[in-house]
């Protein structure tokens, strides 16, 4: 493989560890990343089945400095902060005056006025430009993403593997982080992930992410788990995709994630998000299972009785399912259990509409006993 | 990377199998490590008129979908059923099972445009360089 790319592309500090691994790498935000170390399917069922290791060492993070008496942060994203107990994580986005997605991210209670951000890799550098243009003195940023790595560990196995590391009862609530001792550090682990699976989300400096990556990997419960699976696991749960299925030009609501808005405060874009859900859609978020193992794919145009209603954002083959599947925007209401179908020229896919998450059996949100929300 | 010696290849990374009039056609062990999992194959119907060099099957993996060109000019006389359930053939016997169909050969001069193993071995390693 060929890496002299890595002077137009960011290299994540692990692709050494990936090379020997034999891994495909490709560039995805800007970053040279594993697609896959074998078989997508196999990373994908190990997952499920397991625990799989994800190098996310592209996303970015920014360390916020933000009294919420004087700062204006609540107003640059969606999450509640005044709300958030310490020690929680919330999913939401940073959205522009028109209510489009600038990013979508998770915001992390560190405490009474200490925050991290954690972005898209391609978003970041505009998310912090956003950000430094609309705070207030009373807030202070730090791109910290150059210095911080990220591991996420997913799979029904995960928290025994971690507690195993760790040396202890790991204890952590769906949507909750913690310090934990590893390595010499005091590191960040939150119960978050992408997959649909009970899982953790791991910081490291990253000076050591290397060490992490070699002691989790060490584990034989644990498997590498490249880009490629990553995205049939989140595709199987509906879960965006930032710059596939949403952008600046989609909304929360269209975009079928309305429950994460709190509409009892005020943020940037606000007003239209309010007034969309006065006017009504024009457009929505729908997902689908194909009849057959043919897959549906990005831009595939979706039809429903003969009608041309819109098109595809995501579609793949889900392992778990064994069929086609995807997410799409329509123009007009559906419910689950109509059927469609996917074309694309020379390519007629029946599908039918389904409920998210359309892999149902996801451990992600089980719960653990004795764990405590701090 | 398996090259057979006793099969023809195409740039487009299809092999054909010479039995007499006939030829049986696949895509090669090259083509199915890039494309990953082979999920679905869309083969042509019995009966059908191939030509050569024009799409003949689809193969998709779990990233995306990809033609696959006729190596040679034909009728498709029979394919290959089991990988309509067994898709991952391909992956684990490129150049047995899962082989995609038989044609009865329409000209038998087209053969010259398809390279012999060395010839494919090396056209794969440019092709790799660049």
């Amino acid at each position: 493989m060929d890496t002299s790319f890595c002077s137009e592309l960011v290299c994540t500090p692990l692709i050494d560890k990936h090379k020997e691994l034999g891994a495909k790498l490709a560039p995805f935000g800007g970053w040279l990343m594993p697609i896959q170390y074998n078989s997508i399917i196999e990373e994908h069922n190990w997952t499920r089945m397991s625990a799989g290791l994800f190098d996310i060492c592209h996303m970015g993070e920014f360390a916020v400095e933000a009294d919420l008496e004087k700062s204006n942060l609540d107003n640059l994203v969606t999450v509640n902060l005044k709300v958030m107990p310490l020690g929680a994580c919330r999913y939401g986005f940073m959205l522009n005056e028109q209510a489009g997605i600038i990013d979508d991210l998770l915001v992390y209670r560190i405490s009474q006025s200490k925050w991290m951000i954690v972005v898209n890799a391609a978003t970041t550098n505009g998310d912090e430009a956003h950000m430094r243009k609309y705070m207030n003195s009373a807030t202070r940023l730090e791109n910290i993403s150059a210095s911080t790595g990220k591991l996420d560990l997913q799979g029904p196995r995960a928290r025994d593997v971690l507690n195993d590391l760790i040396g202890g009862d790991i204890h952590l609530r769906y949507y909750t982080f913690g310090y934990f001792d590893l390595l010499g550090e005091k590191i960040i682990i939150s119960r978050t992930g992408y997959t649909g699976e009970m899982g953790y989300e791991l910081y490291m400096p990253n000076n050591k992410i290397a060490q992490l990556w070699e002691k989790l990997l060490a584990d034989k419960r644990v498997k590498p788990i490249g880009l490629g699976a990553r995205d049939t696991l989140r595709l199987e749960m509906g879960y965006s995709l930032y710059g596939q299925d949403i952008d600046k030009n989609t909304t929360p609501l269209e975009a079928g994630l309305g429950h994460f808005i709190d509409f009892d405060k005020e943020f940037i874009g606000k007003p239209s998000l309010v007034k969309q859900k006065q006017d009504g859609l024009s457009r929505r978020m729908i997902y689908f299972t194909a009849l057959s193992r043919r897959s549906p794919r990005h831009n595939y145009h979706l039809f429903y009785k003969d009608e041309d209603i819109g098109s595809v954002t995501s579609g793949s083959f889900s392992p778990s399912l064994g069929v086609g599947i995807g997410m799409g925007y329509v123009g007009r209401e559906l419910i689950p259990g109509e059927e469609i179908i996917l074309k694309e020229t020379g390519i007629s896919i029946p599908a039918k509409v389904v409920n998210k998450p359309i892999y149902k059996n996801g451990s992600a949100k089980c719960e653990v006993k004795n764990a405590y929300t701090r | 990377m398996l090259i057979p010696d006793n099969l023809f290849y195409t740039k487009d990374h299809e092999w054909v199998k010479i039995d007499g009039d006939n030829a049986i056609i696949g895509i090669t062990d090259f083509a199915q490590s890039l494309l990953g999992d082979v999920t679905f194959i869309d083969l042509p119907k019995i009966g059908l008129i191939i030509k050569q060099t024009k799409p003949c099957a689809t193969v998709e993996s779990v990233k995306a979908a990809s033609d696959v060109y006729a190596p040679l000019s034909g009728e498709v006389l029979k394919t290959n059923n089991e990988l309509t359930s067994h898709p991952e053939l391909v992956n684990k016997s490129p150049y047995e099972s899962g082989w995609f169909a038989v044609i009865k050969m329409a000209d038998e001069t087209e053969k010259n445009l398809l390279m012999a193993p060395a010839q494919y071995k090396a056209y794969i390693e440019s092709s790799q360089k660049k």
